[in-house]
């Protein structure tokens, strides 16, 4: 008879939850892919015990018109060194949809593997 | 003003119209025509054009106290059927006030109605409608949509991820749950009841209801997540249909789900105006269809019953999967998915559409594919389907040798490595193998479930093909 195995569940938030944690050029990978597909980035962040609710806080303001990854990356990690302590995740904006073509965690609350 | 002149006269001096141009707010459609032996083809398609419309088969006197100029269907068009010698396509226009505002039910009652059972027609088929965006305009649609149902479930940049309960019937409502448990907190965004049940003396729906919901709230709070799953609420009696829907958003729950054609496009509408004065999503399953459209020669086209459904109202609805084990044309799926998602759909007879569908601004329904379907499939189906759509693997969630939320995991494994490798711009079909074996590294539960299904294929010829030489 096979072994069977134990699946423990995990605290997954959504879209990549089940994949490893990316690496910072999966990261950059999935940004250009968002500004290629001309979405808006943006950031938001929120203490672990809310993650359930539908609005974090918002980083500054979505970023609309930039098309140089850089720039987002810049802004990931500022927002990281301010909210360590936060779930960090990227939004991409569809203007004509009203909806997110892209929104996953890029870092988990300090303590946590997700995170390049 | 003419007289009264008793008797039959031939359909194609009333009916048949080739010189007309169909207005902006024509109903129009597209049947497939084969008529009894003899009959020119002019004749039969002003027939069908008369029958489903204002004609009778005599001259009746009441007739000239109104203007049948202005209410009768005409026939303005027949074209050869490609590869089909004995078929013809015949084309209708239907003025708008033949039919009752917002009501499909009116609609198909006139055009698939007595018309069917006519003698002088060996076979009948419904291509194809063009419904005119002033129509569109008098149907509520779907209670919610695919951008709002994105928003309420928070699932963005990705398929939806689902699967049916089994076994199919017979389980007890806690046991029940637990299945359901099980595959949400192992990745699954909803579950669903299938079809067939309701509230039979194995599980009564009362309590279904609430062990499901305990479920849903305990993933919810583990996992992080928003999850669902689609409370059946179909019923003998509206009545009770909307007894359970009131139970269902007592407990909070953010779904039910309807059968629109064993149930019916009235009981469909009304639970969809429910839906939405309630904040309620609604997923809509479609036993019965394959008796009306499998037949290439005879029935409804799912092209139409998928356009009147999203006019009827519903946020999801099955489309076949194209790789699974039910029936479906890869073209033909492509087009009617279009028709339930897109603002503007153009003619395209290399997928089946027969018209320029303009559907406004209603909101658009998420395509299900359900059905025989299992992780290797995964690239193929997020390539067809797509973003927005719902991919639901039963056997292939609870058949995992581990049990359902090892399968539901491995699922959620293959589909989030199957976007992120879309993003990254490679080819999800050719290089499949590589992207689910590379993703079966960090993930025992995908390795084991790419061990167990590698040999399972659905590999048989479709029976209803597209029309194409």
């Amino acid at each position: 008879m096979s072994v069977i195995g134990d699946y423990q569940t995990k605290n997954t938030l959504e879209t990549f939850g089940f994949l490893p944690a990316f690496t910072q050029e999966e990261v950059y990978a999935q940004i250009n892919y968002m500004l290629a597909q001309g979405l808006t980035p943006g950031i938001e962040h929120e203490a672990p015990e809310n993650a359930m609710d539908h609005y974090w806080t918002m980083w500054k303001l979505p970023f609309f018109g930039e098309t140089d990854l850089n720039n987002v990356v810049n802004e990931l990690e500022s927002c990281r060194r301010e909210y360590p302590d936060h779930n960090i995740r990227l939004t991409g904006y569809d203007n004509y949809t009203q909806s997110q073509g892209v929104n996953f965690v890029v870092f988990k609350a300090q303590g946590s593997t997700r995170a390049w | 003003m003419a007289k009264y002149d008793a008797g039959v006269k031939e359909y194609r001096d009333l009916y048949w119209a080739p010189d007309y141009v169909p207005l902006d707010t024509d109903l129009l459609a597209c049947f497939k025509v084969i008529g009894q032996e003899g009959v020119p083809r002019e004749e039969v398609a002003a027939a069908v054009a008369a029958e489903s419309s204002t004609g009778t088969w005599s001259t009746v006197w009441s007739e000239l106290l109104t203007d049948l100029e202005f209410y009768k269907g005409r026939t303005y068009r027949i074209e050869d059927v490609p590869g089909d010698k004995d078929a013809f396509y015949a084309f209708i226009a239907y003025p708008l006030d033949l039919f009752e505002e917002g009501s499909v039910v009116n609609v198909l009652t006139s055009l698939v109605g007595n018309v069917f059972g006519f003698k002088a027609l060996r076979s009948l088929r419904l291509e194809d409608i063009r419904f005119p965006i002033a129509y569109i305009k008098t149907c509520g649609g779907p209670p919610a949509g695919i951008q709002l149902e994105r928003d309420r479930l928070n699932k963005y940049g990705r398929p939806l991820l689902g699967c049916t309960i089994k076994p199919k019937l017979g389980l007890s409502a806690k046991n029940y749950g637990r299945s359901v448990y099980e595959c949400l907190r192992g990745g699954l965004d909803l579950t669903k009841d299938d079809e067939n049940i309701n509230s039979q003396p194995f599980m009564r729906w009362r309590d279904r209801w609430d062990f499901v919901a305990d479920a849903i709230h305990k993933a919810e709070r583990e996992t992080g997540e928003r999850k669902g799953h689609y409370l059946n609420v179909t019923a003998s009696t509206p009545e009770e249909m909307y007894k359970r829907a009131e139970y269902a958003k007592e407990l909070g729950m953010p779904i039910i789900m309807h059968d629109f054609l064993t149930g019916g496009f009235t009981a469909n509408t009304g639970l969809a105006n429910w839906c939405r004065e309630n904040g309620m999503l609604l997923h809509i399953h479609r036993a019965m269809h394959a008796v009306i459209d499998r037949n290439p020669h005879h029935g409804i086209h799912f092209r139409v019953l998928a356009k009147c459904l999203r006019l009827s109202g519903g946020d999801q609805l099955h489309t076949g999967t194209v790789v699974g084990k039910l029936e479906g044309d890869r073209q033909s799926t492509l087009g009617f998915v279009d028709q339930l998602r897109e603002s503007f759909v153009p003619e395209d007879r290399s997928r089946g559409i027969f018209f320029d569908q303009d559907w406004g601004s209603m909101p658009g329904v998420f395509a299900v594919a359900s059905g025989g379907i299992h992780v290797w499939h995964m690239p193929a189906l997020l390539n067809i389907f797509g973003d927005d759509s719902c991919l639901q693997f039963g056997g292939g969630t609870q058949g995992h040798p581990w049990g359902n939320a090892a399968g539901a995991c491995a699922n959620r494994v293959a589909l989030e490595a199957c976007v992120k490798a879309r993003n990254e711009g490679r080819d999800l079909e050719r290089e499949s193998k590589d992207i689910l074996a590379g993703a079966a590294k960090h993930s025992p539960e995908l390795a084991v479930a790419m061990e167990t299904w590698k040999e399972i294929v659905f590999e048989f010829d479709t029976v209803d093909k597209l029309d194409v030489q």
